[in-house]
């Protein structure tokens, strides 16, 4: 059978408040157990929420960002369950009347083709606590923390097909929230969160299979895996004959599977209703607006103006403008290369694949985009080729000083001098006389091939040093005889 | 419209109230009533009124992101019954 996969998302984002969503407390990672709580996020009796106006003006940011209809009267609701890291009995959300009502995203993928993600909704809540079950006394350990901390819940539409459709949608929220600065993206601390909602049904069906929800998945990679994952278990039991029930799912990235949860029967009986201690928001237009003219650059806008600012490809304009952090240090370093072309290729090829190496960011690149713009600047006067910057890169990795002295020290100057290159390919040429024969007389096409040889030759006299643009027509020349 | 016991004690455990046989039946009654008065309130034309979310007239009042409060553990934690490590220990809970 062959069988269609339809994926819906919810992704958490932590909104990089100072203090939280209802409370005056630090919002932080890894502080101290307990000590960034206060009367309001420990549920105390008569202890009241006040909004955060960060939170929502962030909120109101993203809403902007994809195309979205603001909610200009949204309302608090109380989702109602009981757990020991929710004190009060209920996290505070919304239902009804979202911040943020209908959007979309348009997602690139890796061929180049894009499709339009549909965004149902994106509510503000509060984050619940944390459980650690390591043995206290044979007890649970509750660490309040993070209680209360400012969530953006984003609800896309169930219309992503495949795992790298899903992927690409939320490397690009996760861009939009960095670019716009309300999330440090930071997946591995848990500032992105990702729940997969995925069924499959046969290919050509209107009607939606029966979906399992994986639960809190934060990587882009452990998302792919889940995704293929619960893709074969769920096929697997379709094509037995058997039916998939509706549950929760976790993810084990050690297993590579997923496995069911303890699912209480009445686990979503959440009773949501609107919350007492919080009145409506009602937003003016004047408000909205304000903050859509002050929205920063977006990454599908940046991309578009290195297309035609830059003259790049529409592909490398799109990588260059995932990350923010990537595309400020291309432009950093094309300030004094003046070469878009050829810095985007270095910073997309061997920056990034010395980054990957060691696996850091481009923020943590131990060359900096001037220094790097430095380097370049050599390439592109022609003081040294391609080959020895890769060398010259390297040497400025290690920390050995700048491109320039690194050149001087190394005498990596290239040989322009013409003079200089012919007297250097006429000894070649001396001291190859057999091979200058057969060259002489072979086809044209042959001959195209042969000459490898003597560029080869002429490199290795020149300890890399000769320029290339000027060796090949001379040595071209002087090979006719 | 009525309720049977069986949504009283649903109702109750999602609420996690303990409810002997009687009390049982006595909200099965109280609540009953509740829901007819709400039957009643539903014969009412409400079309193009839209739900209320809070009585007041009053709108949301906002916090400056700033923050206000300093740690308090030690007061906090002395609330509870058990604690240690800076945590609040509560009976295990199995995931």
């Amino acid at each position: 059978m062959n069988w269609e996969v339809v994926i819906g998302l919810e992704i958490h984002t932590q909104l990089s408040t100072k203090s939280k969503l209802f409370s005056g407390a630090a919002v932080g990672f890894g502080a101290e157990p307990n000590t960034q709580t206060t009367l309001v996020d420990l549920g105390m009796p008569g202890a009241l929420p006040v909004l955060n106006k960060e939170a929502l003006r962030m909120a109101v940011m993203f809403g902007h960002a994809i195309n979205a209809e603001i909610g200009m009267h949204s309302v608090f609701a109380r989702k109602n369950y009981f757990y020991p890291d929710l004190p009060k009995g209920y996290q505070t959300s919304q239902m009804d009347h979202p911040i943020v009502g209908k959007g979309y995203l348009d997602v690139m993928l890796d061929d180049g083709s894009t499709s339009r993600i549909g965004i149902t909704r994106a509510h503000l809540e509060e984050d619940a606590g944390k459980s650690l079950h390591e043995d206290f006394q044979g007890m649970t350990g509750i660490d309040l923390n993070r209680s209360s901390t400012p969530l953006l819940e984003i609800v896309s539409e169930p219309d992503i097909r495949s795992a790298k459709e899903a992927v690409a949608y939320v490397k690009m929220i996760h861009s939009i929230v960095t670019y716009l600065g309300i999330c440090d993206g930071n997946m591995a601390e848990g500032s992105m969160r990702c729940d997969i909602n995925l069924s499959l049904r046969p290919k050509g069906q209107e009607e939606y299979g029966t979906r399992t929800e994986i639960k809190n998945v934060n990587s882009f990679r452990f998302i792919e895996k889940a995704i293929y994952t619960e893709i074969e278990r769920q096929a697997d039991i379709l094509e037995d004959g058997g039916r998939i029930i509706q549950e929760t799912r976790l993810y084990d990235p050690d297993k590579n599977e997923t496995r069911s949860m303890r699912s209480k029967e009445d686990a979503n009986d959440y009773r949501y209703f609107p919350c007492p201690d919080l009145l409506p928001i009602e937003l003016t237009q004047e408000y909205v607006d304000q903050i859509k003219a002050n929205l920063p650059e977006l990454p599908n806008q940046k991309a578009a103006r290195f297309q035609e600012e830059y003259k790049l490809s529409e592909y490398d304009a799109g990588v260059l403008s995932a990350s923010r952090a990537m595309a400020d240090y291309f432009e950093q370093a094309n300030e004094s290369v003046k070469d878009a072309k050829l810095t985007a290729n270095w910073v997309m090829g061997e920056l990034s694949k010395l980054l990957n190496q060691e696996q850091l960011e481009i923020t943590q690149s131990p060359v900096n985009a001037k220094a790097f713009g430095e380097l370049l600047s050599r390439v592109q006067d022609n003081t040294i080729n391609g080959k020895t910057a890769k060398d010259v890169l390297q040497a400025m990795w290690n920390d050995e000083g700048s491109a320039d002295e690194i050149i001087e020290a190394k005498g990596l100057k290239q040989v322009t001098d013409t003079g200089a290159i012919e007297a250097m390919i006429q000894e070649i040429l001396d001291a190859n006389a057999t091979q200058v024969e057969q060259y002489r007389s072979a086809d044209p096409d042959k001959q195209k091939k042969m000459i490898g040889f003597f560029v080869g030759q002429v490199m290795k006299a020149s300890q890399g040093k000769a320029n290339p643009g000027i060796v090949n027509p001379i040595l071209a020349k002087m090979l006719k005889g | 419209m009525s309720i049977d016991k069986q949504d009283v004690l649903k109702i109750a455990h999602l609420a996690r109230l303990a409810l002997n046989e009687e009390d049982a039946v006595q909200y099965q009654h109280s609540l009953s009533s509740v829901l007819s008065l709400v039957e009643q309130m539903q014969s009412v034309n409400t079309d193009g009124v839209e739900p209320l979310s809070n009585p007041l007239e009053m709108t949301q009042r906002l916090r400056e992101d700033v923050v206000t409060e300093s740690n308090r553990r030690e007061e906090f934690l002395a609330n509870a019954p058990q604690t240690e490590a800076g945590l609040f220990l509560v009976p295990k809970v199995i995931d």
